[in-house]
């Protein structure tokens, strides 16, 4: 017996959708099989996942929450995968453009520097600053790329480490509130600092809004710009798109910027809207699961969202399975990694039909 | 300084460099196979987890090692499923082992937070391993290190001098031409693949049972990374390996002695030393290679048979 | 259909090879039809047939590759079912590949001892690489890597590698395709060797006039199907043709008499260093090119046509930028969409990857070299309803036969894909045209379509580059013609005062006094 991949004709609009869901459900049962191994219920805890926290209200705005971050992260790379480009270190992007826009609201603490023009500025400068230092952060691997072909991978997640103790260090030294009794982290940010609500009393800060604005953005630009289609062209087939006049390494630094800055958006929008201050670690590791999310939403914008949404289910309903369930905290881990297993087997058989031969006619 | 500190250094560069060698003299076989598999810190991971697990169960570090290999081997065969066999891609399948390796590994050494062991005994021949300077550091290491060795010299010996090392080159270097002529390109690469598996668990198992005498969740701490930037750093070359996990064995002793040594630096600088050498490291052999790739020719490619 | 000429003595012997009704599908696709085969000992059998008629499904079931769908091989008599290419090698069956299955960063001898049963010891390789050599003519050093060699030197490994397991059959996949005329007469020496040894060779080709010269019976597929076993002797190079092709090609008819205008193209002293260290530089490449005419370049491959290419389009810019002017415009330092802004359009040799994107769709397809017009993009968005009229107007003018409106790339078949990509590029009216290798691996209608669409722009006014290993393409549609030889370009001559002989002489660097290239 031996089993043959068989490339399928066109790709169907169906596939494109049943993939995915299909990866979904393949990822809940194996996480069934891993729960009951542990000796808990796979029912229960696939309603305390996947069920429980979409019935509150509160728990419905703590999703669009924990999803703000991850969707934007995973739009910005959404480019750099589209066009066969692996930054793979949207986390360290992350916390340094939570660092660095967090940094103007500490410059800003108790009214400094407002004499003049208010504190209207505050909030717009924390935002460019943190995306432009995930930008510049980004455009490091990009560009030893570019010079000297060292390879994207490596550098972006070694920069991740760095980034890490980078924030650690200033939480711990320069930048800790002398007043906080020795914990490792900043004063609180002020009122003018932080992120507006979008409905008094709820939980949805201002990036909720914004994220949803760069998915919409980014699918108008993949679908339909010049640049879209340079990015996919680049990835699909980089030969052609040399002889189509377009550059490699313009492309290379211009999707890295935008994951960059987009990760350091995000960056800044969970410091400001959601922690209100910078502490030793300010990501779950956000930076790896939007990479979960990007293919789950099939690198397109549109996707990314609904992806998104899923995989913010799965760090709330793991919170909670924590404390109703005794359920691990690395369940979560697993189960991410599972599911991105079954994207990337799923996604095969959409391009692909698997052939089974039995035997031989001789 | 005495030639006991100097010594004293010397075995601590050995042994911060032993999982190095092990994990990515594996990733060597399987990158000259033509696979990428990025997934060697979610392996590494599992195997220290798995390993440190049955250690503590039996008492037998022996067992936890074979245990810590059929982690690795476990987990790189999912990822040898998706990449060889259904020909996903290498870079988005790496990454997924990765993150499942570190949650099931979290998820399986849950109980064994905070648990110590005895580590590995090291090697003493009376006589030989007290002799000054080179005493400890031939005759007086743990098996590990000379496992590790030994994988050295004998990936080399098969990828240069035996039949089955020059088809694996060949399948690395040009798949098409590989399968043309007959050679099982996607058996050749499965069996890499856990090779690669086997050797990434063994390396974990070493820091959970002759590193440390403990498991912690997050103990890798990138090493599989710098195992991934190690073989670029080789030139796909088994002795080169050795040279370069020494020198990173080296600058994270040096980063712990002048942690100790308290030199005026931060904690957080010197800890992000090994980080900035692999980016410099990959940056001066990129400057070495400038006017061409010398990786195998189809690395990273997905191999499917044509009809 | 033609019966088969089987000699007295064949006819009495058991066929070494026997071939009963073997079919082989590829889902709905029908590659080979109820294919009946007799190949004896002794014998230069040819295997005649057009691109995509079913000769390479038909040798790779043979050597073992792929298994027939229905049907029955049988070796000696008894029927086998190869598993792979091992066991056919088992057998006696050797292969040498039209894209060689070497390894560019392994030695001689390493290529060879990969073909080698597993009992093989590797140290004695060398040795027998240079028995094989010497006993046939021909030198090869076991210790040099590949990459280093020649296309006529990559080819004798591959025989070597077949002969040193002395095989009863050998197949030989287009094998003169690659080599200048002088090689392959050397090629044809040892091929008339290894039948005076009592082998079976299966060739196979879709020169006529090499079949006609060497071989003893010739099987004619046509779309998967035996049409004729004939001896090529016998046949004219026309009736074989008509064979192959089913009914009479259209042949292609330059206007009656051209007229040229100004210079279009100039080339001036073009160097260009090579790209990567398997590459070849280009040195003081000149050329000159009128409104109204073709010139063609020959030469084999890997002498630089496509750095040559690269360099005309643009996507390797030299740093003169004097060094090449289209239309009086310095352009050599442009980039391609600076270059196809001055009306210059390029068409690459590789359609899937190069010239079009294969999983974009045909209307995706014509932004690729469109984009820099106005109409195809607006303020940096691309009207896709513009691109899409586009392509059916290419679609209909070039006659280009697809499944569904507007369906991916990589779904035609080559001929309709070149004919499409041809077609997106002389829609244009570009006043200069490059292009390289414009009919490889395209059946002969959709060859001669694209042939006659290059002359009729060309009697438009514009100057046109054709780059072409194929002669016999470049004596019908060029005015002059020059060769590239290891990145030299050789002076053009008119096509009508020039011989093959010559032209092969260059193709292999010898008649330049040029010796300093070796």
């Amino acid at each position: 017996m031996r089993i043959d991949l068989e490339p399928r004709a066109g790709r169907s609009r169906i596939a494109e959708w049943v993939a995915p869901v299909g990866a979904l459900i393949a990822a809940m049962l194996i996480g069934g099989l891993l729960v009951a191994a542990l000796g808990k219920s796979p029912v229960q805890a696939f309603f305390v996942y996947f069920v429980d926290p979409l019935t509150e209200a509160w728990s419905l705005q703590e999703l669009a929450v924990k999803a703000t971050p991850l969707v934007m992260i995973a739009v910005g790379l959404s480019f750099c995968f589209r066009a066969n480009l692996w930054n793979i270190g949207a986390e360290g992007q992350f916390i340094i453009g939570g660092a660095m826009g967090g940094w103007i609201a500490l410059l800003t603490h108790d009214g400094v520097g407002q004499s003049v023009l208010g504190s209207w500025w505050i909030v717009p400068a924390m935002l460019a600053f943190g995306a432009f230092c995930g930008l510049l952060y980004a455009l490091i691997p990009a560009l030893l790329r570019v010079w000297l072909g060292v390879s994207e991978i490596l550098t972006s997640l070694m920069l991740v480490y760095i980034a890490q103790l980078f924030l650690d260090y200033m939480v711990r030294g320069p930048w800790r509130d002398p007043k906080g009794f020795n914990f490792p982290v900043t004063v609180n940010f002020d009122p003018v600092a932080t992120l507006p609500m979008l409905a008094p009393g709820g939980r949805l800060h201002a990036g909720v809004a914004l994220a949803l604005i760069v998915a919409l953005a980014a699918a108008l630009v993949m679908a339909r710009s010049l640049f879209g289609y340079e990015v996919r062209l680049v990835g699909s087939a980089p030969r052609a798109a040399r002889f189509a006049g377009f550059s490699e390494s313009k492309l290379t630094l211009a999707v890295f910027a935008i994951s960059g800055a987009l990760a350091g958006l995000a960056g800044i929008c969970e410091v400001a809207g959601q922690i209100g201050q910078l502490q030793p670690s300010i990501s779950p590791g956000y930076g790896f699961t939007a990479i979960i999310v990007a293919f789950l939403g099939r690198l397109s914008p549109i996707g990314i969202l609904v992806a998104g949404l899923v995989l913010a289910l799965t760090y709330i309903g793991g919170e909670s399975a924590q404390v109703t369930m005794k359920l691990p905290f690395y369940l979560t881990g697993a189960f991410q990694g599972l599911l991105l297993m079954c994207v990337l087997a799923a996604d095969v058989f959409t391009r692909y039909r698997l052939v089974i031969q039995t035997g031989r006619r001789a | 300084m005495n030639v006991q500190i100097i010594e004293l250094v010397l075995v601590t560069i050995v042994t911060a460099a032993t999982p190095l060698i092990i994990a990515s003299v594996g990733e060597l076989v399987v990158e000259r196979a033509g696979v990428l598999n990025l997934g060697v810190e979610g392996m590494m991971i599992a195997g220290a987890a798995i390993g440190f697990a049955v250690a503590f169960l039996t008492g037998s570090t022996f067992l936890g090692a074979l245990a810590a290999i059929a982690a690795g081997m476990f987990m790189s065969l999912l990822f040898g499923i998706l990449a060889v066999g259904l020909a996903a891609n290498q870079v988005a399948s790496g990454l997924a082992l990765t993150i499942l390796g570190l949650g099931s590994a979290g998820l399986a050494g849950a109980s064994f937070v905070g648990q110590k062991r005895e580590s590995a005994a090291s090697l003493y021949i009376p006589g030989l391993s007290d002799l000054p300077l080179v005493g400890k550091l031939v005759f007086g290491e743990d098996m590990f290190v000379y496992t590790a060795l030994a994988l050295v010299i004998a990936v080399s010996w098969f990828l240069n001098r035996t039949r089955a090392g020059l088809a694996l080159r060949a399948v690395g270097e040009n798949h098409g031409s590989a399968h043309a002529l007959g050679l099982p390109v996607r058996r050749t690469r499965m069996l890499a693949v856990l090779f690669g598996g086997a050797c990434a668990g063994l390396a974990g198992g070493y820091l959970s049972l002759a590193y440390t005498p403990f498991w912690s969740p997050g103990m890798t701490a990138g090493r599989g990374w710098i195992a991934l930037a190690l073989v670029v750093f080789s030139s796909w070359k088994p002795w080169r390996l050795l040279a370069g996990a020494l020198l990173f064995g080296g600058a994270t002793v040096l980063q712990l002695h002048a942690q100790a040594a308290s030199i005026g630096l931060p904690g957080q600088v010197l800890s992000a030393l090994p980080y900035l050498a692999t980016i410099l490291a990959l940056v001066v052999l990129s400057l070495r290679n400038r006017r061409g790739s010398i990786a195998p020719g189809s690395l990273g490619t997905p191999f499917i048979p044509d009809r | 259909m033609i019966e088969a000429p089987v000699s007295k003595d064949q006819a009495a012997a058991e066929p070494l090879v026997r071939i009963r009704g073997v079919t082989k599908r590829f889902g709905s696709f029908t590659a080979n039809d109820n294919i009946d085969l007799d190949l004896f000992a002794g014998e230069n059998h040819a295997l005649l047939g057009e691109n995509g008629a079913g000769k390479s499904t038909l040798v790779k079931m043979i050597y073992g590759l792929i298994a027939p769908t229905e049907g029955t091989i049988l070796w000696r008599g008894a029927a086998v079912a190869l598993k792979n290419p091992e066991e056919a090698r088992a057998l006696g069956i050797g292969m040498v590949f039209q894209h060689f299955s070497l390894f560019d960063n392994l030695t001689v001898a390493e290529n060879v001892a990969l073909s080698l049963p597993r009992t093989e010891s590797l140290k004695t390789v060398p040795d027998r690489i240079s028995d094989i050599a010497s006993r046939y003519g021909f030198a090869l050093e076991p210790d040099r890597p590949v990459w280093t060699l020649s296309a006529g030197q990559r080819q004798r490994i591959e025989i070597v590698r077949c002969l040193l397991q002395d095989p009863h059959l050998l197949i030989l996949d287009e094998p003169t395709s690659v080599l200048t005329p002088q090689e392959a007469e050397a090629l044809f020496g040892v091929l008339d060797r290894l039948r005076g040894e009592g082998r079976a060779l299966l060739y196979i080709s879709h020169k006529l006039d090499e079949v006609k010269r060497i071989c003893d019976r010739a099987t004619v597929l046509r779309h998967g199907k035996v049409v004729a076993t004939c001896n090529p002797r016998e046949e004219s190079a026309r009736s074989l043709a008509a064979l192959m092709v089913g009914s009479q090609v259209k042949d292609v008819k330059a206007a009656a008499d051209r007229t040229y205008g100004g210079e279009r193209i100039r080339v001036d002293g073009l160097n260009l260093p090579a790209g990567d260290m398997h590459g070849v530089s280009l040195q003081s490449i000149s050329m000159s090119v009128r409104g109204g005419e073709v010139l063609g370049v020959a030469g084999i491959a890997g002498n630089g046509q496509s750095e040559l290419f690269a360099a005309l389009s643009g996507e390797a810019a030299a740093r003169d930028a004097n060094a090449i002017r289209f239309d009086g415009g310095a352009v050599g330092a442009d980039g391609v969409t600076q270059r196809r802004r001055r009306n210059a359009a390029f068409v690459p040799e590789e359609r899937n990857g190069h010239a079009a994107a294969p999983d974009f769709s045909l209307s995706e397809n014509v932004v690729l070299s469109r984009h820099a017009e106005s109409g195809v993009t607006r303020s940096g968005f691309v009207d896709y309803g513009r691109a899409q009229n586009l392509a059916g107007s290419i679609i209909s003018s070039y006659d280009v036969r697809k499944a569904g409106p507007d369906p991916a790339a990589r779904t035609l078949s080559g001929g309709n894909l070149q004919k499409f990509v041809v077609g997106r590029e002389i829609l244009r009216e570009p006043g200069v045209l490059i292009i390289d290798q414009p009919t490889w691996g395209v059946d002969a209608a959709a060859a001669a379509a694209i042939r006659q669409a290059i002359l009729d722009l060309a009697a438009r006014g514009a100057a046109v580059v054709v780059i072409s290993q194929d002669l016999d393409e470049l004596f019908e549609i060029s005015d002059r013609i020059a060769v590239i030889h290891m990145g030299r370009l050789s002076e053009a001559k008119p096509a009508g005062a020039v011989t093959r002989e010559e032209i092969g002489l260059l193709m292999a660097g010898t008649a330049s006094g040029d010796a300093r290239a070796h």
